[in-house]
This record gives C-alpha cells, structure tokens and sequence, in this order.
C-alpha cells in the first residue's frame, strides 16, 4: 500500500498536466470565440480520419522522431542544441547538391543522398560545437546563428546556381530527377524506408547511449562537467562527436524531407521542425524510446489542426499552443511534485528530530 | 545632400534600436539579479501582438503600451515562478514559453493582421530637436524613443551607483554573501525578473506601435534572440548593451542601403534580412573567441587589459542557478 500510493499521486500529476495544458488551450480558444469540442474533433478527425491523413502524420512524425532522438544526444551531454533546424536544412543541401548532380539509378543514389545529408548536418553541428569550445560561444547562440546562415545559404542557392530556367521563386529548385524521389507507398505520402531509417535511429541512440562507455561519458559530462573532466573523460572529443551524431540525424531528416515529402530543395525546408524537435526531447527528457511516442502525438496534433484553417478558419498556430502548453504544464507539474517532496522530507527530518527528543 | 541623408540614416537608426534597446536593458537587470529570461523573443512577440490589439481596439496607444508592458511581466513572473519557486531549469522554462508564446501571439493575433492601426504620435523636444545635427537624429522621435535612450542612463544608475542596485549585483553575483547580508535573495529575484519582463514587453509596444506598424505573421522576426545575444555581447552592462543594439540597426540600415542598391539587385531580399542576425552573432564569437586574446598579447599589457576590460564583460556568478536558502 506504501509504495501505491506515490506511483499513483505521480500519475495522477502526469495526467493532471496534460488536463491542465488541454484546460488552457480551451480558454484561449473560447478567447476567440471558437467551439473547443468542435474543434477538438476536428483536429482528431483531420489527422485520423483517412489513410491518407495517416500517411501524413507518420512521415511528419519520421522528421520529429530523428531530430528528436539526435537532440537527447546533446542533451545528455548537457547541450542545448538549438541549432537543429539549420542542420536539417544543411542535411537537404547536400541531399539536393547530390540528386542534381549525380547521375546514378535510384538504390545507389538515394543511399549517397541520405549519407551525403548526414554528413551536411554532421559538419553544421560540428560547427556549432567548435565554436562552443574554442570560440566560447554559448551553444543557444552559436545555434541560432548557424540556423540563420543556413538558412542564407539556401536562399542563396535557390536564387542563384539552382536557379529554375523560369526565374527563382520562393516555391524552391526544379524537381529532383525521378530517381532521387524516395518511393512512397502507393498514393499514400509516406515513405517506408524513412519510417524505418527513424526506427533504427532510436534504437541505435538508445543502445549507445545506454551500453556503451561513450554513452556513459556523455551522461557524466551532462551531469557535472567538471568532476567528468577530473575524472578523465576527454570532453572536447566527447562533445564533439555529440553534436556531429545530432547533426547526422538532423541532416538525414533533412535529406528525407527533401526527398521524400518535396522533390525538391525549397527555402523553408526546415519548417520549424527542429525547435519542435526540441520540445520533444525536453518532454522526453532524454530518454529516446519516448521520444516516437511524444513525436506521434505532436506530428498528430500539427495534421489535424490544418483542417481548423479550412473548417472554422481558425489559425492552425493553435496547433503549437496545445503541444508547448503540454510541456510547460508537465515542467510545472514536476517542479510542483518536487516541492511537494521537498516539504515531505522537511516535515519528516522535524518528526523524526522531535521524537528522538523525548524521553525513552 | 549626403548629409541630409546621413542624418537621416542616423536618426532612423536611432528609432528602430528602440525596441531592442528596451528589450536588451530588461534583459540585463533581470540576468543581473542571476535569472535568465530566454522566452525574450517570444515574450515580444505576444507583447508587441496585444500592444497593438489593445491600441487598435480601443485607440489608444497608451493602453496598448500598458497591455505589452503587463504582458511582459506576466511571462516574466511565470519564469520566476518556476526557476526560483519550482526550480525548473531556467533555460528549458525560457525555451518552452518562447515556443508557446510565438504560437499565441500567431493564433490570437491573426484577426489583426496587416490591419492598419494607431502608431505613437511624434513629439519632437522643443528647443532640444533645432540644435543642428544632434536635434534631428536624437531629440526629434517620440515617448518611446526618449524612454529607450532614457532606460540607458536609469539602468546604469540604479544598478552601479545606488544601495539598492550594489544589492542586485550582489544576488546575481554572490547569492550566499547576499543572503547571510540580510537581503531576501529570491523574493529580489523575483522582483527584478518582473521589472525586466515589464521593459521587455515594453520593447514589443515599441515595436508594433512605432517601428514596423501593425501586426502579422512572425511580425517581429528574432529580435528578441538578437536582445539577448546582445546582453552577452555588452558584456551586462547598460552602456556596451545600448552600443551592441546600435550596431545592430547600423547593420540593418546598411542591409537596406544595399539592397537598394542597384549592383546587389541579384541578391534576393531574404538575405539582406537575415544577414545582421547572423553578423551579429559572429560579431559576439570574435568578441569571445581566443584569437582576441592572441591579438592582445602583441600589446603591451597595460593597454591590452584595459581593451580586454572594455570589449568583455563577466557574465555575474550566480546566474542561472537557483539559490537554495537553508
């Protein structure tokens, strides 16, 4: 009975969390003058209600999942790597330069696009890394200006040397050849091989980051840098190769997202999916088995509230209410539930204190 | 001609670093008190987006500057909240409520967009605005330009030469020595986050109410990062804040100078407004980077430490870490 009884307050908070974030979006959809339930349902029903709306969730879902994955690297290691959009949007660069100029068949090409993404992302987190420990660059900043370059780059390649023959436009480069299209299943929009790329991605990191020694390295370095250090964990090679691993998978999302989802290489081809990417690993607090879970609920919630703009003309940014109130509301809630325990055990220390007092 | 036209130049400069300044100034007395705010750019956002919702609505500028300003402290109160009372991580807390409030400020400002609206009316300082010059580019703005100049000098005073701001040092830098001083280490804390996040939404007023009018989506395009890459490049201190935010606008007023410029008309427009964000980050890279230290080595040491003490500054020692009072 003594050890139900936390298990079920802890749960009882986890879900209080998730009524909390709902209880919030509600009042700011009836600010509007919105019908929460109708909307609600829509949102349920756009992103379930067909094959097709499924298909889109799952590949928007392959994106999140690998760029979540990668961040529980850098954040394991105490990084806050900020810079994962700009290493999606390096991971296309390289995919787009490969399919524009490599003339193989599809097996073979699209392997050296996928690997050529990886190693595009690999060098922008690497940046983003270098310039933290040589250039003491704080890694949010040195992230974000990374993030901004990148995105300079591609606008710059679309305007200029992957200029379209009918003028450059923000719509992005001519289609890929057809062999550097990433098949689909059928009509639907979701490419199986991405799906299992990102399957493989989380349980590769989570058995690196739980078997290996260089896992074990990254947790200490996270956990206290310095007694790490004193310890012998060689920090610059370790965060190093973190970044470049979050990367990698950043890139490879990247290249998928180009492949498989555009056909081609268009400005926005980050989308905003590395800040999410990042909220993700924050709710999974770096354990990378949750991370699918979280990014399927997250992927869900982006689907279906496009149909609101359609249906109730409601702005589909509600969307990014509802999931950055349900990680706000969890950090809350656990920041709560440590108060709460905190006070348990002051309350316990006076009980215990007070009774050694008295006479026996 | 050219003259005219660097004035010009200079006084738009000096209008458009308003917000950044405010946003840059709130920022420092907040991480001055050893709290980091990091929802600054979202905290804009939403501000500047109820500054002008309020003001479009009810015509007045005033309300809508109020509104930003509560706005403001609101999310600063929730960061304070969370990092001193639930001791959450700062920077996760920060990271989450820019997230969320940039998605607010989209859906709840969507009914206002490119809606024209109020802006703040022009009130050159009588005698102040004919001096030739100096009166154009500095005294012929409006309330929320003076506030912006006049938030540097308050910020400066009140932090290093009264009692109340050597405390604010002391909580940021030494929370122990602080508190065994007999200062109330986290209720002060708390305090200056909430006067910083007032500015900060005070800097979103003076953005949509006076530097790009109205509202749309991502209206306010990563000031808010750029203030607080800022903060660090001035090295927490008022006056290397206000000339970081100076020579942000001086970047993008070039930006726009060249983009006009016929010889660059290749070069799409996107470039010309994400460039200053990325200079300026690299700009706070050299600044920090050892390659300054090599370059100051070749100095003679007296000289080199009093170029390292002005271009640096020592972030204060307790930031970001709760202080646990025992």
């Amino acid at each position: 009975m003594k050890q139900i009884l936390p298990k079920l307050r802890n749960s009882l908070l986890s879900a209080s969390s998730v009524v909390l974030a709902l209880l919030f979006t509600t009042l700011i959809l009836v600010a509007v003058g919105a019908p929460p339930w109708e909307a609600y349902r829509h949102i349920i029903e756009g992103a379930f209600e067909s094959p097709a709306k499924i298909a889109d969730v799952v590949s928007a879902c392959v994106i999140l999942v690998l760029c979540g994955v990668g961040m529980c690297i850098t954040f394991t290691a105490g990084q806050w790597n900020v810079g994962v959009e700009g290493q999606i949007v390096l991971g296309a660069i390289f995919a787009t330069w490969v399919a524009r100029s490599v003339p193989w068949p599809q097996a073979p090409l699209l392997t050296l696009m996928m690997l050529a993404g990886m190693l595009g992302g690999a060098l922008w987190g690497m940046i983003a890394g270098l310039l933290k420990v040589y250039g003491k660059v704080h890694e949010i900043f040195g992230g974000l200006g990374m993030n901004y370059a990148a995105q300079g780059l591609a606008i710059w390649l679309i305007f200029n040397p992957w200029k379209p023959e009918d003028g450059a436009t923000m719509s992005g480069t001519d289609p890929f050849p057809d062999p550097a299209w990433m098949p689909t299943m059928g009509d639907l929009r979701v490419a199986p091989l991405a799906v299992i790329l990102a399957l493989v991605a989380t349980a590769t990191v989570y058995s690196l980051l739980r078997g290996t020694r260089w896992g074990l390295e990254l947790k200490a370095m996270g956990k206290n840098s310095r007694s790490a250090f004193l310890l012998g964990v060689p920090s610059t090679p370790r965060l190093l190769t973190a970044f470049a691993a979050c990367g990698a998978l950043a890139g490879l999302a990247g290249a998928i997202r180009c492949s498989a989802r555009y056909g081609r290489m268009i400005p926005d081809i980050a989308g905003g999916q590395g800040y999410l990417a990042l909220l993700i690993a924050l709710l999974a607090s770096s354990r990378p088995l949750w991370v699918p879970l979280i990014a399927l609920f997250f992927a869900a919630v982006g689907v279906g509230s496009s149909r609101l703009e359609m249906k109730l003309h409601l702005d589909s940014s509600i969307a990014g209410v509802l999931r950055a109130s349900v990680v706000l509301a969890v950090m809350l809630m656990s920041g709560w539930r440590a108060l709460l325990a905190r006070g348990r055990a002051r309350r316990g220390v006076k009980a215990g204190a007070t009774r050694a007092e008295e006479p026996v | 001609m050219e003259a005219d036209f660097l004035i010009q130049t200079l006084a738009t400069i000096v209008a458009a670093s308003a917000p950044v300044i405010i946003a840059a100034i709130g920022e420092t007395i907040s991480e001055k008190g050893g709290v980091i705010n990091l929802s600054l750019d979202g905290s804009i956002a939403l501000s500047a987006m109820t500054g002008f919702a309020v003001a479009f609505t009810t015509g007045s500028t005033t309300l809508g500057i109020l509104a930003a300003m509560v706005i403001g402290a609101l999310i600063a109160l929730i960061i304070a909240f969370a990092s001193i009372t639930l001791r959450q991580e700062q920077v996760a807390i920060g990271f989450v409520l820019t997230m969320l409030c940039t998605d607010l400020a989209d859906f709840l400002g969507n009914p206002f967009v490119r809606k024209p609206g109020p802006s703040i009316p022009p009130a050159p300082i009588p005698y102040l605005a004919d001096i030739p010059v100096l009166g154009p580019i500095f005294f012929d703005h409006n309330l929320i330009v003076y506030l912006s100049m006049l938030s540097i000098v308050a910020a400066w005073w009140w932090i290093y030469r009264t009692q109340l701001g050597l405390k604010l040092q002391g909580i940021g830098e030494r929370p122990e020595s602080a508190f065994a001083r007999g200062v109330n280490v986290n209720r002060m804390r708390c305090i200056y986050t909430v006067v910083g996040g007032a500015l900060v939404g005070l800097a979103g007023a003076a953005y949509s109410l006076n530097v790009k009018l109205g509202w749309s989506h991502r209206h306010t395009f990563g000031i808010g990062w750029i203030a607080l890459a800022i903060v660090i490049f001035g090295g927490w201190n008022p006056w290397r804040v206000a000339a970081g935010s100076y020579f942000f606008g001086l970047l993008k007023a070039l930006g726009s100078i060249l983009q006009r410029d016929p010889a660059f008309s290749q070069v799409p427009t996107q470039i010309f407004s994400s460039a200053p964000f990325a200079l300026m980050i690299f700009a706070l890279l050299l600044i920090s980077s050892e390659g300054v230290d090599r370059l100051l080595a070749f100095l003679p040491p007296r000289l080199a430490r009093r170029i390292d003490r002005t271009i640096r500054g020592r972030s204060p020692g307790g930031l970001g870490k709760p202080f646990v009072q025992e």
